[in-house]
């Protein structure tokens, strides 16, 4: 049986296609990127070694700081948006009648292509004709702004179909994470005479605390790196007043063809994510079980 | 991830249910929320059901005066959208079963097959959840360059196929884990071939884990973008999220024509939640890690 199961040449058959993938798609690139960003190079040519120079170069180049600062603004709405869809959770999961009509109807948006949305909302955004323009109208606000050509407000415009999109994935984890919870919990602080606000405040919350930190890390780096309906929608424009640090990143690569720089940046994002994981885990651990006093 | 047991003692207080004003605001809350995910879809189906001059000088939310069908007919063979569509349906679907494949394969030696590297190459699988798209970008623009796979399906089929193996094996892995040691004795002791027990036994066994994985590996590379925009340059290869932007770009005034195309591109992802809602919800939620 041992031996069998053991088989080498099975083994290897079994999951050296699979590695073989993963390695040469991610892994190669990765280790690439990181040496590349040492260099200069157009792509086509010979690339030459100029150690840190790209790094520097990153160090005071403004534009990218204000694309860094944008996916930060990102991250922290993302992240406050959190506190929203967890209260939604929490009522969902309160035996409501119809929770799972709602559950299915929040989750939509997250299906569907970040191409049809980012299509959808700039016509939404439409100046004279788009939907949210003309409630504003019918709502008697006059002349409502041009929402994607305002500098001051571009990004913002740009925030509420990103939450819009993944509201209803947040929803739904906390919900499945809210009815995994014993129900004798729940009856127990009931007869104690907890009221439903105590309840979920105090009981459900901190029992929930590890999927909470789990999305906490979701939504700051699924900010960090976030590309689509920015790209999309306003290419980071109006002049730069919506890049962020991976549109910055795909323009310098595709556009000036400074694979160099690129790669680079590429790898200071790379680095920026894993880190903005590492702190989050670290200043979110416990130590402790959690205490009831 | 199970919540750590502990035993509340609250102080009591005086008892305090759902009140009937408390509860219907709730209710209005969450009907609210309900229709914000919902009104951009709505309207978007109406105006693509209207031609220019209606959705100009309607109210936004109106019904189409008279359902513009022709609108589809237009942009499906006109726009390519026909070409697009089959693109991204054979795409999904072979990368789709490719990852499932060797997800399965790789996941039934991790967790059944005895060797010593097991838990290092899991580890390789996990870590690679972690890393960006963004980040091999350019790394694998420029080898698919070189190995003339640019402008080439394989590129894509490759890049999908890798991206979601990570999470397809992570999801397998509690199933694998679960199987009854006793089958597989059974089978061997039998004289079964490891290729026969993993294909006529653990296979089957394990499809419901095989439905939900690929039906989430099949809403990825539907949706999927920046892959396809980066490395596919000819209009007869290009897939529904590329070939969608490339139309409405240059329709950009053609409102009925745009939500048409747009509809196109999302209703076979609807129809499939429609009927499979919660086996998709699954899959979400046992695959959020990914991000």
């Amino acid at each position: 049986m041992d031996k069998v199961m053991s088989n080498k040449g099975i083994i290897a058959l079994y999951v050296l296609p699979a590695l073989l993938v993963v390695l040469t798609i991610i892994y190669i690139p990765i280790a690439l990127t990181a040496y590349y960003g040492l260099n200069k190079w157009n792509g086509i040519g010979q690339p030459s070694f100029i150690g840190l120079d790209n790094y520097t170069k990153l160090l005071g180049d403004a534009a990218f700081w204000g694309s860094a600062w944008h996916s930060l603004l990102l991250a922290v709405f993302s992240t406050l948006s959190l506190l929203l869809y967890l209260a939604v959770a929490m009522v969902l999961a309160s035996k409501i009648r119809g929770a799972n009509l709602f559950r299915k109807i929040y989750l939509i948006p997250m299906l569907l292509s970040s191409i049809a949305i980012a299509q959808l909302w700039l016509r939404m955004y439409h100046p004279t004709n788009g939907i949210v323009n003309t409630l504003l109208e019918t709502l008697g606000f006059s002349d409502p702004p041009a929402w994607l050509s305002e500098p001051k407000l571009v990004l913002f415009a740009l925030f509420v179909p990103i939450l819009w999109q993944y509201a209803g994935f947040y929803i739904l984890i906390y919900y499945a994470a809210i009815k995994n919870i014993p129900a004798q919990m729940e009856e127990a602080a009931k007869i104690d005479g907890a009221s439903s606000l105590q309840i979920a405040w105090k009981i459900k919350l901190p029992l929930i605390m590890e999927v909470v930190k789990v999305t906490v890390v979701l939504a700051v780096v699924g900010s960090l790196k976030y590309f689509d309906l920015i790209y999309v929608m306003t290419d980071g424009g109006p002049f730069g007043s919506s890049e962020v640090m991976a549109s910055y990143m795909y323009k310098i690569a595709f556009r000036t063809f400074d694979f160099g720089y690129g790669s680079a940046i590429s790898f200071f994002l790379l680095i920026i994510c894993l880190a903005a994981t590492w702190v989050i885990r670290r200043f979110t651990a416990t130590k402790d079980p959690i205490e009831y006093s | 991830m199970l919540p750590k047991a502990a035993t509340p003692s609250v102080k009591p207080r005086p008892a305090a249910g759902f009140r009937p004003i408390g509860f219907s605001l709730l209710y209005a809350v969450l009907i609210l929320v309900a229709a914000l995910q919902l009104l951009p879809l709505v309207w978007l189906f109406f105006f693509s059901l209207k031609n220019n001059q209606e959705v100009f000088n309607l109210p936004p939310l109106s019904l189409p005066v008279q359902f513009r069908w022709e609108n589809y007919q237009k942009v499906w063979e006109a726009g390519n959208i026909n070409v697009y569509f089959f693109n991204s349906v054979w795409i999904t679907l072979a990368a789709t079963a490719l990852t499932i494949m060797l997800g399965g394969l790789a996941t039934f030696a991790i967790t059944r097959m005895k060797w010593r590297l097991s838990s290092f190459v899991l580890g390789l699988f996990m870590v690679a959840i972690m890393i960006p798209v963004h980040s091999t970008l350019i790394q694998l623009f420029s080898m698919f360059n070189k190995a003339g796979l640019t402008d080439h399906p394989l590129s894509l089929i490759l890049s999908y196929v890798a991206f979601n193996l990570p999470i397809t094996i992570m999801i397998m892995l509690g199933f694998y884990y679960a199987l009854p040691k006793e089958v597989e004795e059974a089978a061997i002791m039998d004289g079964c071939s490891i290729h026969r027990l993993f294909f006529q036994i653990v296979l089957p066994m394990t499809s419901s884990v095989i439905a939900t994985t690929a039906i989430i590996n099949m809403i990825y590379n539907w949706n999927e973008f920046i892959f396809v925009n980066t490395f596919i340059s000819s209009d007869s290869l290009k897939t529904l999220t590329v070939g969608v932007q490339n139309f409405v770009g240059q329709y950009t005034t053609d409102w009925g024509s745009i939500g048409a195309t747009l509809v196109i591109s999302i209703l076979p992802i609807l129809v499939m939640f429609l009927f499979l809602s919660n086996q998709i919800m699954e899959g979400i939620t046992a695959g959020s890690v990914k991000g």
